[in-house]
């Protein structure tokens, strides 16, 4: 393992947290941050990926390994790295849970939760808004 | 995929009737003369079923797929158009979706795409606002319910037949066919794989892609390249990621006088297409050159492949209408 990283989070567009929320946000960084080079996005899907967060791959890929991995199973755009799919990948058999969520296919990226508490949009269910046409997609006749 | 379904192409309809088919890549140019991409068409027609235009290929600019794919269409080649996620958010990659389908383009292939670093402007913003197999979901949400991603309606969907990629050959080796029954499940309905040299990979990927029964749901085509010299296959290796090119392909290629590599380029490539039209579930091939067009219809007939069905010219696709 090295120290290679690149990092390649968007902006923050949301206002930024105030007094609890706050406090909050920034018990959540500091866990999150150590633990798992988390780069908040504000819509967690460690439990599906291993405890791996995929956004830490230069492609914010949240579905899946891109073809370009290098035979040594690292990165190719910071070859330095261990390609964080392969890493999630085995992370994830090794759980004893939630093992077969890596499969799940993930909803698209929500910029707007760049740097905001996951935590608080797990309790909200505002990490789990789908687009409508996403949404219809995956509940087809629910409509 | 429904093995019922209405034909979308000349592609669809063939892998329909269960035909082995062959598509090839074409590498868009750098000219605004369409010349060009006339000839390379002329070069592939009658060999490939369906022409592969790429999408900045190698993170290169080149003359946009969207372009180069109507250019063929008014051959009457029909175009096979890819779609990578680094250089566009998800607005414009639905508004291309859209004018390619109004454009009469019918095959689509949604990928990643090689990341800007690997390319000729490695200080660009990569996009990656979405991921291929968001792509793949909003190309079945746009074709079969009719609406945008945010749900917004279109007059009219696109017919599309709707593929993607996958790569045998890369890490990690044994999640790969669990990744491909994830585009599936988004809605892609045939792939192209990663170029072909280890044929103990792909065979290996194939029974576990069959043991997680996903071989009646998707066409599989097996990507093969033509090296035009020992150099060319060293290059594949070095320099471009996620290809796995065995020792023993460089070794044959070096082994050739130079003046033969070419031969034995072809010669590799017949016996890697013999390999893989064995292996269950393969339903076509995918070739590959590095601005060696004119090898794929060489390939192509020394693989006893020609004439290609319905290869005759057909007039200009429609400018309006879904077929």
């Amino acid at each position: 393992m090295t120290n290679a990283r690149l990092d390649r989070r968007p902006e923050a567009s949301a206002p930024p947290a105030t007094g609890l929320h706050r406090s909050l946000l920034a018990v959540e960084r500091w866990t999150k941050e150590t633990l798992w080079d988390c780069r908040m996005c504000g819509q967690c899907i460690l439990h599906s990926t291993g405890l791996t967060c995929p956004m830490r791959c230069p492609k914010n890929l949240r579905n899946g390994p891109c073809g370009g991995t290098l035979q040594d199973g690292h990165c190719e755009v910071v070859p330095e790295m261990m390609c964080v799919w392969v890493e999630a990948w085995e992370r994830s058999q090794r759980l004893p849970l939630w093992r077969d969520h890596i499969e799940h296919v993930e909803r698209p990226t929500d910029w707007r939760l760049q740097e905001t508490s996951s935590w608080e949009n797990l309790l909200s269910g505002r990490d789990r808004v789908d687009p409508d046409g996403w949404a219809a997609a995956e509940h087809p006749g629910a409509s | 995929m429904r093995r019922d379904a209405e034909p979308v192409s000349r592609l669809h309809r063939l892998l329909l009737a269960g035909e082995f088919v062959v598509t090839a890549e074409m590498q868009t140019s750098d000219s605004a003369d369409p010349a060009e991409i006339v000839r390379d068409g002329e070069t592939l027609r009658g060999a490939a079923d369906a022409v592969n235009c790429t999408d900045n290929s190698a993170a290169h600019t080149h003359v946009s797929a969207l372009a180069a794919s109507r250019l063929l269409i008014e051959m009457g080649i029909e175009p096979v158009m890819q779609f990578v996620c680094r250089d566009r958010n998800r607005l414009a990659l639905q508004a291309d979706l859209l004018g390619a389908a109004a454009l009469g383009v019918r095959n689509i292939v949604c990928m990643t795409g090689d990341d800007v670093s690997a390319g000729d402007h490695p200080e660009a913003k990569p996009i990656y606002d979405i991921d291929s197999v968001h792509l793949i979901r909003i190309a079945r949400i746009m074709r079969d319910g009719g609406t945008y991603l945010s749900g917004r309606p279109l007059a009219d969907p696109p017919s599309f037949l709707i593929g993607a990629v996958e790569n045998p050959f890369a890490p990690p080796r044994d999640f790969r066919p669990m990744r491909l029954g994830t585009k599936i499940e988004a809605g892609a309905e045939f792939i192209q794989t990663q170029i072909c040299f280890n044929l103990n990979a792909m065979r290996i990927f194939m029974a576990r892609c069959g043991e997680l029964g996903l071989l009646d749901d998707v066409w599989v085509l097996a990507g093969v390249f033509i090296p035009s010299s020992a150099r060319g296959a060293r290059y594949l290796r070095d320099h471009v990621p996620g290809v796995d090119v065995p020792a023993s392909v460089i070794e044959r290629m070096e082994s050739a006088a130079p003046e033969r590599q070419k031969e034995e380029g072809i010669a590799l490539a017949l016996d890697m297409v013999d390999a893989v039209r064995q292996i269950p579930g393969v339903s076509g091939i995918h070739l590959m050159t590095i601005n060696h067009e004119e090898d794929i219809p060489r390939v192509v007939h020394a693989a006893g492949l020609l004439p290609r069905p319905e290869s005759s010219p057909e007039p200009a696709g429609p400018l309006s209408g879904n077929p």
